[in-house]
């Protein structure tokens, strides 16, 4: 970069001055960022490693890779409560990513067509839920949903997720279609499509980056989601996998191999969707974070 | 072209008609529209807005949960969570004092890592890629490996300072002292990743000639960060500052699986400390003032930052 730019000479001592510090600037940057990315790997390659040893190999050696394949973990952990509560997530994540996206876009279509001060507060008062966190309504959702029979129910899960989550998808998804060329509706109009055949043939399909960001960043919040199924779930039968996982520590303690076999069992798919879909993930979860 | 019928008015108006005509004409058109927001309205407003006014009203009421009966007491709830309750008092330094280090050490750290990864190459790419890895994992895993790392008998810690044949033991989650910060340390290493693509993303909307002309002019590194990166960064910095603050409110997975709050209370942050007010204390409706003071305290601190960042933002564009 420097060398590209022609300079105004200067004295050669004062250039083998900047060029030495320039130099060292670079080597102890690259140091730090190895260093960094040992903190990230070393902890990750433990557990991993880890769940294929027994406990007194991890103790010995924890950061050797596993000398023979000891799958005591898994035998501990792997059973009929981990399946159930994969088929729970599976099911409670994949109803609520794509019903929130269904009544979310369905929003941000009509925020986004309305115009006007009716836009304006429909889109205020979806926004203003960004700023309430879980822990601030979580207990009177709780008390709601109990007193309408909805807890200890996926049902009731999926409910939740979505009223949480429709805020923030409604404004990536408004901000978004917003963009959108008028005169592509405009045109539409004249040729008589309905408002759905709208939404349905010009708004979706145009708007697809923005609905695949919101969809990621929905899958690995309620993949992920621990406090609703914490408060609304006490049927063991119903729990999720971040649930499941989390009792694994009562039910083993210190007992590291199952723990670490739990850990990946419950983040495989989401690390297997993460090295395929990086890019996606990227922008899924920062535009959650750009909300602000 | 599907049902013209739907779209007559608007498609048969002719331009010039007059203003009332075509005004209906645009009334008519728009009400399917407020039809398309009807689902989201009903969830969001009966299951997330509505709950979050019950805060408000059972807030003055002394409630042992569903199934009892509340008994109205006016502020009594907040009068005894303002100046009697320590547990709860001492919550919310807990909260402050942990938004506090994560919001400083995660912005510093993400932005020192953007600047060393702003261009883009092969191995940018990637370690952009690994640092944004922890931000997928569930919190109940990252619990779980750093309650190894951190394990006073066998755990990483200790294992790599025996190793390096250093006697010290750091007290790491056991000292009610250092707990916060090491929790901190959790959640930093969890999201700071996140916050460094934003950062990219802001430092990559800095027009490279602006630095290259200071180059030229001959202005340090440090000059060139401080009047030119940093003021362009504003925008960014806001949000990171903003984003990471809610965030480390909302932390309550981490101390649910990791502390349970200990020791002695120093990481019982007021997230989980509401969770314990009604579900092992049941004391629903000192549980829901806990809820509407904790709000209230998230609107100052935003508020209050929103203030400081601005006028950071005004002080350095002034001065560049």
């Amino acid at each position: 970069m420097m060398t590209a730019i022609n300079r105004i000479p200067t004295s050669s001592s004062n250039d083998a001055k900047k060029l030495r510090s320039e130099r060292i600037g670079r080597f102890s940057s690259r140091t730090l960022l190895v260093i960094y990315a040992l903190l990230i790997v070393v902890p990750i390659v433990v557990v991993v490693f880890g769940s294929f040893k027994n406990q007194s190999q991890i103790i010995l050696n924890p950061l050797g890779p596993p000398s023979k394949g000891n799958l005591e973990g898994y035998r501990k952990v792997i059973s009929e409560h981990i399946f159930r509560a994969l088929k729970n997530s599976v099911i409670v994540v994949g109803l609520s990513v794509s019903l929130t996206l269904l009544a979310a876009s369905l929003t941000a279509f009509s925020v986004a067509r309305l115009g006007g001060w009716r836009s304006n507060v429909l889109f205020g008062f979806f926004t203003l839920g960004m700023a309430v966190p879980a822990q601030v309504n979580g207990i009177q959702q709780y008390t709601m949903f109990k007193s309408v029979g909805l807890t200890n129910s996926l049902v009731g899960l999926v409910i939740v997720n979505m009223a949480v989550t429709l805020p923030v998808s409604v404004f990536i998804l408004t901000g978004f279609m917003k963009t959108l060329p008028k005169e592509l509706f405009e045109a539409g109009v004249v040729d008589g499509a309905s408002q759905w055949r709208l939404y349905r043939s010009i708004a979706m399909p145009l708007s697809m980056p923005s609905v695949a960001a919101v969809a990621i960043f929905l899958f690995v919040a309620h993949w992920n989601d621990l406090y609703y199924p914490l408060l609304f779930i006490t049927d063991e039968s119903k729990w999720t996998l971040p649930r499941t996982l989390a009792q694994l520590r009562g039910e083993f303690l210190t007992d590291y191999p199952a723990l670490f076999a739990g850990v990946v069992i419950a983040s495989a798919p989401m690390v297997a969707a993460y090295v395929f879909l990086q890019r996606w993930f990227v922008a899924g979860l920062t535009s959650g974070a750009v909300k602000g | 072209m599907t049902s013209p019928i739907d779209a007559g008015p608007s498609a048969s108006g002719p331009e010039g008609a007059n203003s009332r005509a075509s005004k209906r004409a645009g009334a008519q058109r728009r009400r399917p529209l407020y039809f398309f927001a009807v689902p989201a309205l009903v969830v969001y407003g009966v299951f997330f807005v509505v709950p979050t006014f019950q805060a408000l009203y059972y807030s003055f009421f002394n409630w042992e949960g569903p199934g009892t009966s509340p008994a109205f007491v006016d502020i009594e709830n907040y009068k005894t969570k303002i100046f009697d309750d320590t547990t709860f008092q001492n919550s919310v330094w807990v909260s402050l004092k942990f938004m506090l280090l994560v919001v400083v050490f995660q912005t510093l750290l993400a932005l020192g890592l953007s600047l060393m990864l702003t261009k883009n190459s092969r191995g940018t790419i990637f370690l952009r890629s690994l640092y944004f890895f922890p931000t997928i994992l569930s919190s109940s895993a990252v619990a779980f490996v750093w309650n190894f790392v951190y394990d006073p008998s066998s755990g990483l810690v200790t294992t790599v300072l025996e190793k390096l044949g250093i006697s010290y033991r750091p007290a790491l989650m056991g000292s009610p002292k250092t707990a916060i910060v090491f929790l901190a340390v959790v959640q930093v290493w969890f999201h700071a990743g996140q916050m460094m693509v934003v950062f990219v993303a802001g430092l990559q909307q800095i027009p490279q000639d602006y630095i290259e002309a200071a180059e030229i002019d001959g202005a340090s590194r440090w000059q060139r960060f401080r009047s030119i990166t940093w003021p362009l960064l504003g925008p960014a910095t806001a949000i990171v500052v903003a984003y990471t603050t809610l965030q480390s409110f909302r932390a309550f997975d981490l101390v649910y699986i990791m502390t349970e709050g200990g020791p002695l209370n120093s990481t019982r942050i007021l997230g989980f400390h509401i969770y314990k007010t009604a579900f092992e204390s049941f004391s629903f409706g000192a549980a829901a003032a806990e809820s509407v003071l904790f709000m209230a305290l998230i609107a100052t601190v935003t508020l209050m930052q929103r203030r400081v960042l601005r006028f950071t933002k005004a002080d350095l564009t002034g001065g560049a």
